[in-house]
């Protein structure tokens, strides 16, 4: 039982209150950092470009290669927000709604849900919209969640944190295996998904952002608005309850706005993993853990996060590129292992 | 005058030991007749008779090539394999009491295949130096898993989340490698990300062989030891086995023959992870389920092989169909692990 | 009392040792009485179990030595310890669904070797310590089957068919009825008077101590702070000192042992 190391609620209130002052001020510095790491990301490539092609990209000419290549790298940097943004909050939702540090929609399974289900349907379903997609990809994440939560619920201390993402785990690599079986006769699926299998950004044009804006967006206003809701859910289902909250609704609300974010996001980039839990916890060292300013705080570090790896993986192995899943699974890899290392034994 | 309690013990135990040399029998028939099917039938049927005597040394035009060259070294390569797989991965599943903790799950495979393909693909090398790398590349990532996952002793859950962390961060390792490839080989990229025996050469077989006779037989020689330490360190000590010094010892040889298996085949899916539970389902809990592990991972590789080749509507490398296989085990295996709070 | 078993002598010498940075044990001397039951006693987290640790050598002394028959235990072979002194530790781990008998067997491993088979003389002692333990009647039901108490006197069968002269229980009682705890309590007097076995056990119980016990071990922070007959080391000091408690000593009138009455600040007359 984690409820004797929280804090109370009035220690809390009155922690927040003294650093609302220090989170405007990080706030600020992500926004920035965010718009360098932009302007980086359309600047640097595996191609050299002057500064008068990124000028003239910008205008919208793509005269030569310098100007196609950032042409380019505009919808590919915009991808790069986007699906880091959804997945750094969707993070820090699954971390509020489970009270586990260790969730992550690449450790609990959903991406790989989405995943799996996108490849069924394209594979013996043929489906081929990229609407059809999102939304297959939507189903697989949610039917994943659902099925990760009974597993890791099952048995004395219901669904203690590492209960839950050891389910995840396993119904990860479980996935990943069926994804391998489905995908594998069918070869001229095969090498064109492989970069999507591993989780990648490249390749990104308007026409496939598009279809997945309005799913994004009502993602995002959900989960946003799920603040209050886990601020109180963090206290503990009792006290919520006694607060006059309806937990399992709370939970199943908040739940619906991370899985549209998780399902939408792989549905076009593939499973990155370890995003959604690497984000969160940096950001609550920064800003706390009001989600009020958390959950905006985490989509702002996600993306800045993504576009950061991203542009890693196009300098350092010029001139072929790094996918982001690669990186982000190298870098949040040790990360969850820190974070499992600190779990007290008496939680399994 | 021999009490009837312990008439009735002997009695007992005499049973026990027939059942176990019988399911070991039948597993052993079991191994041979899928061998002799694979040798014999292909894309075309090879009578038996030819087969002997292609064996026998004979040159028959036609049956030498697919008999000899074709199907005898991936016959072979799977049963080694397929021995190597299932005998480390009970022993690790024993030692560790957890069967959840299998190698394949924890990333030591994950760590051999990133070692050889590193080793064929980045630094062109071939042959068994390729082995060796994978083997060192095995201990190194278990004392790694062991290491981090240790804390006031280890804690089971704890060892199987490192492990899966650190197997995610080796194939994604694997996956760039892979990616980055002058050529992409479909084939070969399904090799070391799930396992096969595609292509297999009687040459692999030689070290493989070796490396199942020097650990195999070394772990085989340690099965009591390994059976006290089931009871719990403590108890193992108060029995007289010296922990510390067994579980190296053991976990070396199992690591040794895994990696050499992965560095051939590369990390063929889960049948390091199943044959544990099923040797023991089958020879009940009060025998050693070393040997019928062994022996029911070569079954599940022949088989599931022979399966991917001809039973299938599409050609599956042995890796998928054992992974879309121990997928929905793994999966019971939690559940079962929760609902009861058991291990194996 | 039936001595057919040789007497071995089981001593501790200014023994220090635990684990991390700190000791937990500090200059500890100890003489366990060769073929009496011996108890110990003390408060939580004093050193109780890991002084039966340091003993069993499952923890190794950074001063001082553990002596069997004059010799320190940490040179001796594993196995030649292993026949000579048993140790039931605080959670043994049986197997899923291994039958009692099967897990008596375990028992005989000090006992053989890589080549050697399962003799005549295995089985016997198996079924002697089944005999012993009245679990016959059980050897063919897995062990998890069984109630706690069952399973302690199945535990102790093991322990038994390793035929040692010493038995070491760390806390054989802890987690069990009080029926059950009598019940594991007359068993290894039963042993103790029968086999002539010396039996040393960390109990929680002061009272169930000073009633089994013919020797009792008070440890306080790491040091024995007295040692001897249940008359000597159960008193208003020791008790004080050892526990931190008041309390008044009867004799219990059931056994005629010692007894000890806690007092605390509510529910004591006159007050």
């Amino acid at each position: 039982m984690m409820t004797d190391r929280r804090p109370d609620a009035k220690h809390r209130i009155s922690a927040i209150a003294l650093t609302n002052r220090n989170r405007a001020l990080w706030l600020a510095g992500v926004v920035a950092l965010l718009a360098a790491l932009c302007a980086l990301s359309v600047t640097v490539g595996t191609r050299d470009v002057s500064w008068s092609d990124i000028t003239a990209a910008l205008a919208g000419r793509t005269d030569n290669l310098g100007q196609a290549a950032v042409a380019l790298r505009i919808p590919r940097t915009l991808l790069g927000v986007l699906a880091g943004a959804a997945l750094g909050l969707a993070g820090a939702v699954m971390q509020g709604v489970t009270r586990n540090p260790l969730a992550d929609p690449g450790i609990l399974g959903v991406n790989m849900g989405a995943s799996l289900a996108v490849v069924i349907g394209i594979v013996w379903f043929q489906i081929e919209t990229a609407g059809a997609y999102i939304w297959w990809a939507i189903a697989g994440a949610a039917l994943a969640a659902v099925f990760v939560y009974t597993i890791g619920s099952l048995g004395r201390g219901g669904a203690t944190p590492l209960k839950l993402a050891l389910a995840g785990a396993a119904t990860s690599v479980a996935f990943a295996s069926l994804v391998i079986a489905v995908v594998l006769p069918r070869a001229d699926i095969a090498g064109g998904i492989r970069s999507w299998q591993i989780g990648g950004i490249g390749g990104a044009t308007s026409e496939r952002i598009w279809p997945v804006l309005p799913f994004l967006a009502v993602g995002f206003a959900i989960s946003l608005l799920s603040a209050r809701k886990l601020n109180l859910l963090a206290l503990g289902d009792e006290l919520a309850v006694g607060l006059g909250e309806r937990v399992a609704f709370a939970r199943a609300s908040a739940s619906i706005g991370a899985i549209l974010l998780c399902g939408a996001t792989t549905a076009v980039c593939g499973p990155i993993g370890f995003l959604g839990l690497v984000v969160p916890h940096v950001c609550r060292l920064l800003v706390g853990i009001d989600h009020r300013c958390l959950l905006p705080f985490s989509a702002l570090g996600g993306a800045c996060l993504l576009i950061a790896a991203d542009v890693a993986g196009r300098i350092a192995a010029r001139p072929a590129e790094i996918d982001v899943g690669i990186l982000t699974a190298l870098i949040g890899a040790p990360v969850f292992i820190w974070i499992v290392r600190r779990q007290r034994v008496r939680e399994l | 005058m021999v009490s009837t309690s312990l008439q009735t013990l002997i009695a007992n135990r005499r049973r026990r030991q027939r059942r176990y040399r019988s399911v070991v029998s039948i597993l052993a028939l079991l191994v041979v007749a899928l061998f002799a099917l694979s040798l014999a039938i292909g894309q075309t049927v090879t009578p038996p008779l030819e087969v002997i005597r292609v064996l026998l040394g004979e040159q028959i035009a036609g049956a030498s090539f697919t008999v000899g060259q074709l199907r005898l070294p991936r016959a072979v390569m799977s049963v080694l394999a397929g021995l190597s797989f299932g005998l480390g991965g009970v022993t690790f599943q024993l030692m560790l009491r957890n069967p959840l903790a299998s190698p394949d799950i924890i990333g030591i495979t994950s760590g051999a295949s990133a070692a050889a393909v590193f080793a064929i693909i980045v630094l062109s090398l071939n042959g068994p130096i390729v082995s060796i790398i994978a083997v060192v590349a095995g201990l190194g990532v278990s004392m790694l898993v062991y290491g981090l996952s240790f804390r006031n002793g280890v804690a089971g859950t704890r060892l199987i989340l490192v492990g899966i962390g650190i197997s995610a961060m080796l194939e994604s390792i694997i996956a760039y490698i892979l990616s980055s490839a002058p050529a992409w080989n479909l084939q070969e990229a399904m090799r070391w990300l799930t396992g096969s025996v595609n292509g297999a050469q009687l040459g692999q077989a030689i070290p493989l062989l070796a490396s199942l006779a020097v650990f195999g037989g070394l772990l085989l020689s340690r099965s009591r030891d390994l059976e006290a330490l089931r009871l719990g360190d403590d108890m193992a000590s108060a029995l007289g086995v010296g922990v510390a010094r067994t579980r190296m010892l053991i976990m070396v040889a199992a690591v040794g023959m895994i990696a050499s298996a992965t560095a051939v085949s590369g990390p063929i899916a889960f049948v390091a992870f199943l044959s544990g539970p099923i040797a023991a389902r089958i020879v009940g809990s009060s025998s050693s389920p070393l040997v019928p592990a062994a022996l029911i991972g070569a079954v599940l590789v022949l088989a599931g092989d022979f399966a991917g080749q001809f039973l299938l509507p599409s050609r599956y490398p042995v890796g998928v169909v054992t992974g879309a296989l121990g997928a929905p085990y793994l999966i019971y295996l939690i559940v079962r692990v929760n609902r009861t709070g058991s291990a194996l | 009392m039936n001595s057919a078993m040789p007497e071995h002598t089981l001593e501790a010498h200014g023994l220090s040792t635990g684990y991390g940075t700190d000791n937990i044990l500090h200059d500890l001397d100890l003489t366990v009485p060769p073929g009496r039951i011996t108890a110990i006693v003390g408060a939580n987290a004093c050193g109780k179990s890991t002084l039966l640790r340091a003993m069993s050598r499952l923890l190794a002394p950074r001063e001082g030595q553990v002596l069997l028959d004059g010799k320190s235990i940490h040179r001796m072979s594993a196995r030649l310890l292993a026949r000579t002194m048993g140790l039931l530790p605080q959670s043994p781990i049986a197997p899923e669904g291994i039958a009692v008998a099967d897990l008596v067997s375990r028992g005989r491993h000090p006992h053989q070797n890589l080549f050697s088979r399962w003799t005549r003389k295995d089985d016997e002692a198996v079924d002697a310590a089944l005999t012993a333990t009245r679990t016959t009647e059980l050897a063919e039901r897995p062990v998890d089957e069984l109630s706690g108490g069952q399973r302690q006197r199945v535990w102790i069968a093991m322990a038994l068919a390793q035929e040692t002269d010493i038995l070491l229980l760390d806390e054989p009682t802890t987690f069990l009825d009080i029926s059950h705890q009598i019940d594991v309590l007359d068993l290894l007097t039963d042993l103790n008077r029968e086999r002539g076995t010396t039996v040393v056990m960390v109990l929680h119980d002061l009272n169930l101590a000073a009633r089994y016990a013919d020797h009792l071990v008070a440890i306080a922070k790491g040091r024995v702070h007295v040692s001897g007959s249940p008359e000597e080391v159960l008193t208003q000091q020791n008790i004080r000192a050892v526990f931190g408690l008041e309390s008044q000593i009867i004799t219990d009138p059931v056994s005629g042992r010692p007894m000890m009455l806690p007092i605390g600040r509510y529910r004591v007359l006159g007050c």
